[in-house]
């Protein structure tokens, strides 16, 4: 099974893609469908990522609603911030934030969640230290936002993967 | 387009509109913010809520009118999710590169080892 | 009548792409270094997209979809290869 399907998740997503590009859920699609998402999934074995591991999957569901919110809350935020246009006050800065994640794929997350999130934009990170230096639009408040990362998604990440 | 529920109508234009809504502010916002790392921010609200907005309502309109469920324009609110944020880290990777470069002093240091970075004498 | 209001909706919400689209060549045009210019290209391309998936609903057929596929596609490996050509000054290393 490893062998002939390395990747199964990815081989299913590939197929689900191919059938909502093709629009249609016909024997043949599927037929051909499958052939290239397997040929695919093997395609990427051949690169030999590191396989990430899953612990809890049900934070994931978690995390999802999470960013939903966070995400929704600062488009609001942030708008309003554009058309009120104080850009005298000077609140934006960047903000260096420890991190205790270690994992490639956890960080890689972390990193498109809070670059997603409008507000906030993730710059570097130096995985000797395990520091991320992050821009922040409205940086009111620096503890808040600390905690805020890691007790929202950090601890979260951290169970997921670790 | 001549039998359309009005419900229909209303929703999808309402959401349509909403998205182009925060699209605007977020290119706004791009022409307004006054340095590149506050800019950065800007799009966002044009790739998050408001891509979101604008293909829920073409999935509904779709969907009503055709016979089957049109939803693969998830594929490209999946896709617009994950490829936004890889170019703007790429791209504000890129400006802390050319600041540090210049050394024109506002960006912080490296928040690893001392990297040391060549000065060059860019102006464009 | 209902087929009127999605009409005008439809047309107000283009207008207003379009002028997203204003702003961000605004951007664009006034930089004012190479960075500030890739990101409204960015942005600009993301209001493109929009407003060709608008166009599929004001003309009711999905081949609108595919193009927007596209652009978005086309839009994320451009600012990806400029935003790596001003960090190295290469693209392909």
């Amino acid at each position: 099974m490893r062998r002939v399907l390395p990747f199964p998740v990815l081989t299913l997503a590939l197929l689900a893609m191919w059938l909502l590009l093709q629009q249609s859920l016909a024997p043949g699609q599927i037929i051909l469908g499958s052939i290239i998402a397997i040929f695919a999934s093997r395609g990427l074995a051949a690169l030999q990522p590191e396989r990430p591991r899953i612990r809890n999957p049900a934070s994931i569901i978690k995390l999802i609603y999470f960013v939903t919110v966070d995400v929704f809350r600062s488009n609001v935020a942030v708008a309003r911030i554009i058309l009120e246009g104080r850009r005298h006050e000077q609140t934006a800065g960047f903000l260096t934030v420890p991190l205790d994640l270690h994992d490639r794929t956890a960080l890689a997350i972390l990193s498109c969640i809070i670059t997603a999130t409008p507000g906030s934009a993730w710059l570097e990170y130096d995985s000797l230290r395990g520091v991320v230096l992050i821009h922040m639009l409205d940086l009111v408040d620096e503890q808040a936002w600390i905690d805020t990362i890691k007790n929202r998604y950090e601890r979260l990440l951290l169970e997921i993967f670790q | 387009m001549t039998d359309i529920p009005v419900w229909l109508a209303i929703v999808v234009g309402l959401l349509s509109l909403a998205g182009a809504l925060l699209t605007l502010v977020g290119c706004i916002g791009l022409a307004r913010f006054e340095s590149f790392y506050e800019r950065i921010h800007a799009p966002t609200l044009g790739t998050s809520f408001g891509t979101v907005a604008v293909l829920l309502a073409s999935i509904l309109y779709f969907s009503v009118t055709g016979q089957r469920p049109a939803i693969h324009e998830v594929l490209l609110l999946v896709f617009v999710s994950v490829t936004t944020p890889v170019t703007l880290m790429l791209l504000a990777r890129a400006a802390l590169y050319r600041d540090r470069a210049e050394r024109n002093g506002t960006v912080p240091p490296s928040v690893g080892q001392d990297i040391v970075v060549p000065p060059t004498d860019a102006k464009s | 009548m209902s087929a009127a209001i999605l009409h005008w909706l439809l047309l107000l919400s283009q207008v207003l792409l379009a002028l997203a689209m204003i702003a961000a060549a605004s951007r664009m045009i006034r930089g004012p270094r190479a960075q500030d210019r890739i990101l409204a290209l960015d942005a600009f391309y993301v209001a493109a997209m929009l407003m060709l998936v608008l166009f599929g609903i004001r003309v009711g057929t999905a081949v609108y979809f595919e193009v927007a596929l596209v652009i978005g596609i086309l839009g994320f490996v451009s600012t990806v290869a400029l935003a790596k050509f001003l960090m190295r000054g290469e693209v392909i290393e």
